[in-house]
C-alpha cells in the first residue's frame, strides 16, 4: 500500500517535470519562430517546404496537394518547392525503404502523394511558361499479349517520383504504340516490360522494329520482368534493365550519364 | 468397424464460409467481373444476365451461381495414357504433380539457374513417371530450344511422349488449344474417348481483381466443349491484387473462380471444373510472390475447405518453395506445404520440384519432393488397428528377453506402417562419413541420375506419336518455324525422334 502511495507520488513528480520541458519547449520555439519572423517570408517558406516533405514521407496525400495549392497562392518558386520540398521527401522515402523501414505500401502511397502533387504543380508550372524539371521522359508498358503489370506500375511509380516524366501506356501494348508515343512526345526512354517468355520476345521484336524505322539509338531502350536477365537485355541489344524498381530508378539515372 | 480416421485439417468454421460466400455472391452481382471475351459475353447474354458491353463487365445473379454449381460434377475421373488407370479427382483424394511452367532449371553442377532444353524437359517428364509418389504429370518446364509462341504445345507433345501418367497443362495462346486438343485425341483415338476419359486438366488462371483474360477465358469454354477439365486459378496477392487480410483474399478467390465456373456451365452443362489457385502472401518488403509463406498456405487450405463446402473437386499450388537452392528453406517450406495440403484434402497439389516463386524446376528436389509427398500420403492413411487383439496376443509368455524383430507380426506388418525413403539421411554419422558426407542434394541428383539410367522411358505408341509429330509439326510452321528439337530417347545417341 505505502510502496504503491510512493511510486505514485514518484510518477506524478516525473510527470509535472515532463509536462514543465514541453512547456519550456514550446515557448522556445515560440521564441524561434518570432526571430525567424524579422527576416519576413522565408520562415512560412522552410515551413512550407518542410511540410511538403513531410506529407510525402508520411504518405498524406490531401496535404500533399494542399501544400502545392498554398504553394501557388503565395507565389513560391514551384520549381524550388519541387526540387526543396518534394523530392528530398521521396529521397528519404527511398532510403526507409532501402534502411528496411518502409515497405511497398508506405512507398507505393508516397510515389502517388508525390503525382497528386505533381498534379497541381504541373499545370502551374506550364501556364507560367516554366518549364518543369525533369529528368526525362519516360514511355513504359508492358508488351502486347501480357497483361502482368503490378511490376511495371511500381516500375512506373518509383521512376516518376524520382524525378523522371513517365507515361504509362498500361499493359498488353501494341509494340508500334510504345513507338508513336515517343516520338510524339519526344521521350527519352522506352521501357518494357514482360512477364512472360512468349512475351518477352516482344522485347527483341521492338527493338528490331526500331531498327527498322531507322529509330534505333534515338530512344534509351530499358527491359525487365522475371524472365528477363541483364544477358537477355545485352543479347536483344537495350541499353538497360533492372531487377527491381529502386534498382530501375538507379539504372535510368545511370543511362542519363551515358 | 472402421476405427481409422483420416487426419484432416479445417481452418474455417462453418459460419466465416457461409459469409465469404455469401459476400463473394455480393460481389459477383453488385460489382459484376470483367470478362474480355465475345463468345463469353454472348453467353452470359443468352442467360439473361446483365452485360456491359462497353466496359465487357456482367454481373452475375446468385441464381445462375446455384444452378452452374448444381450442374458441376463433385467427382471427376482422370486416366492415364493408356486409358486404364483411373484416378479419382475429388472427395478426400490426394494426388501430387510438380509445379508447373518453370522459366527455368536448376543446374546441379553449377547451382545455378539457366534456361531449360528440350533434353531437361525429357528428364523432367521421365523422372516424374517413375516417382511413385507424384501421380500426376505436369508440363513443368518451358523449353528454350523451341520458339517460345509454341512452347505451350511443344511441352505437351513431350510430356505424352514420355509419360504414362494423367497431365496438368494449359494454355499460353488462343491457338494452342487446338493442336493441344489433336494431340490429346490423338492419343485416345476419338473425341469422344477423349471426353469419356479425359488425360489432361488445363490450368485457367482469372485476373485478379475480378477479371477473366481473352486467353483463358477462351480456354474455360474450348475445354468445357472438350470435356477437358479445367483448373481454375485464382490468385490474388494480399494487398497487392487482392484485399490484405486473409479471409478479404478469400471473398475475392470465391467470386473469381465462381465466374470461372459459372463460365464453364454455359459453355456446356456439366462440364468439369476443379476449383483450384496460386494466391500468395504478398510480400511488401521485397514485392515477391512467396509460395511458402505460412500464410499462403492458410488461404489456400481455406478455399479448399470452402470448395468442399460447396461440393467441387479441388485444387492448390502448394508443397514448394521460393528457396534458390535446395537447402533447409528448400525442405521445410515444400515439407510444411505438402502436409499441410494432403491434412486439407486437396485433390490435385501442383508444387514439387518447383522453387524461386514458381519460376525454376529441379530434378533433384523432385526427388526430394517425392519423398516428402511419400510422408504426407502416410499421415494421412491415418493410425489403423490391424488385427485384433491389438497387441496383447504379443505379449504372450513376455519375458526381459522379448524382442520383436523376429516375430511374424512385425514381418506382416512392418512395409505396411512404415515408409523408407530413399534419399533422406538416416545413417549412423560413421556411415554417412564413409559415404562421403554427402548433402541431400547430391544424393537426389545421383538418385535422380540412377532412375533415368535404370528405367527405359514409357515410349508412347509409335504410330500414335508419329500422328503427334505431324500435328507438332504444323503447328510450329502455322508459326513460321519448320525444324523441331531431335530428341534423345534413350542413353544412346542414335535413338532419335524428330526432324
Ligand atoms: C501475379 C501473376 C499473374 C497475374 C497478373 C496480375 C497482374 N495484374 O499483373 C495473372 C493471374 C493475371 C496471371 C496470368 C497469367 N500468368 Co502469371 N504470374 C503471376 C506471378 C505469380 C507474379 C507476377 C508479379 O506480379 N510479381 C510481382 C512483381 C512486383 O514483380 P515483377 O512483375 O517481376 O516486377 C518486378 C521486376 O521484374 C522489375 N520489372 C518489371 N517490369 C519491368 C520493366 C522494366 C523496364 C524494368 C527495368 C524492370 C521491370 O521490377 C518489378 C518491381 O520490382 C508470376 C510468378 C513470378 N514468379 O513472377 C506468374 C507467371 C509470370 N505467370 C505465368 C503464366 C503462365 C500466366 C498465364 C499464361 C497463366 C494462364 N495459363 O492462365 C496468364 C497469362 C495471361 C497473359 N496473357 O498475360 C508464368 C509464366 C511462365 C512463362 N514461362 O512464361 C509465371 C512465371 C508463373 C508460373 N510459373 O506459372 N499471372
Amino acid at each position: 500500500m505505502l510502496k504503491g502511495r510512493s511510486m505514485n507520488r514518484k510518477m506524478r513528480k516525473e510527470k509535472l517535470k515532463k509536462e514543465k520541458n514541453t512547456k519550456e519547449r514550446i515557448v522556445e520555439k515560440e521564441k524561434n519562430r518570432n526571430k525567424l519572423n524579422s527576416k519576413g517570408e522565408n520562415v512560412s517558406k522552410e515551413e512550407l517546404l518542410t511540410k511538403m516533405k513531410k506529407s510525402i514521407i508520411e504518405g498524406n496525400k490531401d496535404e500533399a496537394k494542399a501544400l502545392a495549392r498554398e504553394a501557388v497562392e503565395k507565389h513560391v518558386d514551384l520549381n524550388e518547392a519541387i526540387d526543396e520540398g518534394y523530392v528530398p521527401g521521396i529521397q528519404k522515402v527511398g532510403d526507409l525503404w532501402e534502411e528496411g523501414e518502409y515497405f511497398l505500401p508506405e512507398l507505393i502511397t508516397s510515389a502517388e502523394c508525390m503525382k497528386a502533387a505533381m498534379g497541381v504543380l504541373k499545370p502551374e508550372l506550364k501556364k507560367a511558361q516554366i518549364k518543369a524539371k525533369s529528368l526525362g521522359k519516360v514511355v513504359i508498358g508492358t508488351v502486347e499479349g501480357d497483361i502482368h503489370d503490378i511490376g511495371k506500375s511500381l516500375v512506373s511509380s518509383m521512376l516518376s517520383a524520382n524525378g523522371f516524366e513517365v507515361i504509362d501506356l498500361g499493359a498488353d501494348v501494341k509494340l508500334e504504340k510504345f513507338i508513336e508515343m515517343a516520338e510524339a512526345e519526344d521521350a527519352d526512354f522506352i521501357c518494357l516490360s514482360a512477364l512472360l517468355t512468349t512475351t518477352m520476345l516482344g522485347q527483341k521484336k521492338f527493338i528490331e522494329l526500331l531498327k527498322e524505322k531507322n529509330l534505333f539509338g534515338r530512344f534509351k531502350i530499358m527491359v525487365g520482368g522475371a524472365p528477363v536477365n541483364q544477358k537477355w537485355a545485352d543479347d536483344i541489344s537495350a541499353d538497360g534493365y533492372a531487377e527491381n524498381a529502386m534498382t530501375a530508378v538507379k539504372e535510368a539515372k545511370n543511362l542519363l550519364r551515358k | 468397424m472402421n476405427l481409422t480416421i483420416r487426419p484432416k485439417l479445417e481452418l474455417l468454421k462453418k459460419e466465416l464460409i457461409e459469409k465469404i460466400i455469401e459476400e463473394a455472391y455480393i460481389i459477383l452481382e453488385k460489382q459484376g467481373v470483367y470478362v474480355e471475351n465475345i463468345e463469353a459475353l454472348e453467353l452470359f447474354k443468352e442467360a439473361g444476365i446483365r452485360v456491359d458491353d462497353e466496359t465487357q463487365r456482367v454481373f452475375i445473379t446468385s441464381q445462375l451461381v446455384e444452378d452452374s454449381l448444381s450442374s458441376t460434377p463433385s467427382v471427376i475421373k482422370l486416366y492415364d495414357r493408356s486409358g486404364d488407370k483411373e484416378f479419382i479427382v475429388g472427395e478426400d483424394e490426394v494426388h501430387f504433380d510438380p509445379g508447373s511452367t518453370a522459366v527455368t532449371i536448376i543446374d546441379h553442377k553449377t547451382q545455378e539457374q539457366r534456361k531449360a532444353l528440350t533434353e531437361d524437359l525429357v528428364k523432367f517428364t521421365r523422372l516424374t513417371d517413375c516417382l511413385d509418389h507424384l501421380h500426376f504429370q505436369s508440363t513443368g518446364i518451358i523449353s528454350s530450344d523451341v520458339p517460345e509462341i509454341i512452347s505451350d504445345s511443344y511441352r505437351l507433345y513431350i510430356c505424352l511422349q514420355f509419360s504414362e501418367k494423367p497431365i496438368v497443362t494449359g494454355t499460353f495462346r488462343v491457338e494452342g488449344f487446338k493442336p493441344m486438343k489433336d494431340m490429346l485425341v490423338a492419343v485416345r483415338g476419338s473425341e469422344k474417348a477423349l471426353e469419356e476419359r479425359p488425360l489432361a486438366i488445363f490450368d485457367a488462371c482469372p485476373s485478379p481483381a475480378l477479371k477473366w483474360s481473352n486467353l483463358t477465358t477462351q480456354s474455360l469454354i474450348d475445354c468445357a466443349r472438350a470435356g477437358i477439365p479445367s483448373e481454375l486459378i485464382s490468385m490474388g496477392m494480399t494487398g497487392a491484387t487482392s484485399p490484405v487480410t486473409i479471409a478479404g483474399t478469400l471473398v475475392q478467390h470465391v467470386a473469381e473462380n465462381l465466374c470461372g465456373l459459372v463460365i464453364c456451365q454455359l459453355a456446356k452443362k456439366g462440364a468439369p471444373v476443379i476449383f483450384g489457385g496460386s494466391p500468395s502472401s504478398f510480400d511488401m518488403r521485397k514485392g515477391t510472390t512467396p509460395m511458402g509463406a505460412i500464410e499462403t498456405m492458410m488461404i489456400d487450405s481455406a478455399y479448399a475447405q470452402i470448395a468442399k463446402h460447396l461440393n467441387l473437386p479441388t485444387h492448390a499450388y502448394m508443397g514448394l518453395s521460393d528457396a534458390k537452392i535446395n537447402d533447409s528453406q528448400a525442405g521445410l517450406e515444400t515439407g510444411i506445404g505438402a502436409v499441410l495440403a494432403a491434412l486439407s484434402g486437396i485433390n490435385v497439389i501442383s508444387g514439387p520440384g518447383m522453387m524461386d516463386f514458381e519460376s525454376c524446376q529441379s530434378l533433384e528436389k523432385l526427388v526430394i519432393d517425392n519423398e516428402i509427398c511419400g510422408m504426407a500420403y502416410r499421415l494421412i492413411e491415418g493410425i489403423s488397428q490391424r488385427e485384433d487383439p491389438i497387441a496383447t496376443n504379443l505379449f504372450d509368455g513376455f519375458t526381459k528377453e522379448t524382442q520383436f524383430l523376429s516375430m511374424p507380426h512385425t514381418r506382416k506388418w512392418y512395409r505396411q506402417e512404415h515408409i523408407f525413403p530413399r534419399v533422406i539421411d538416416r545413417d549412423t554419422y560413421d556411415y554417412w562419413v564413409s559415404l562421403g558426407k554427402k548433402s541431400m542434394d547430391d544424393r537426389a541428383s545421383e538418385e535422380a541420375e540412377k532412375i533415368l539410367r535404370e528405367n527405359s522411358p514409357s515410349l508412347l505408341d509409335k504410330n500414335i506419336f508419329q500422328e503427334l509429330h505431324k500435328i507438332m509439326l504444323s503447328d510450329a510452321r502455322n508459326n513460321s518455324f519448320s525444324a523441331l528439337p531431335e530428341i534423345k530417347i534413350g542413353s544412346s545417341p542414335k535413338e532419335l525422334i524428330g526432324s
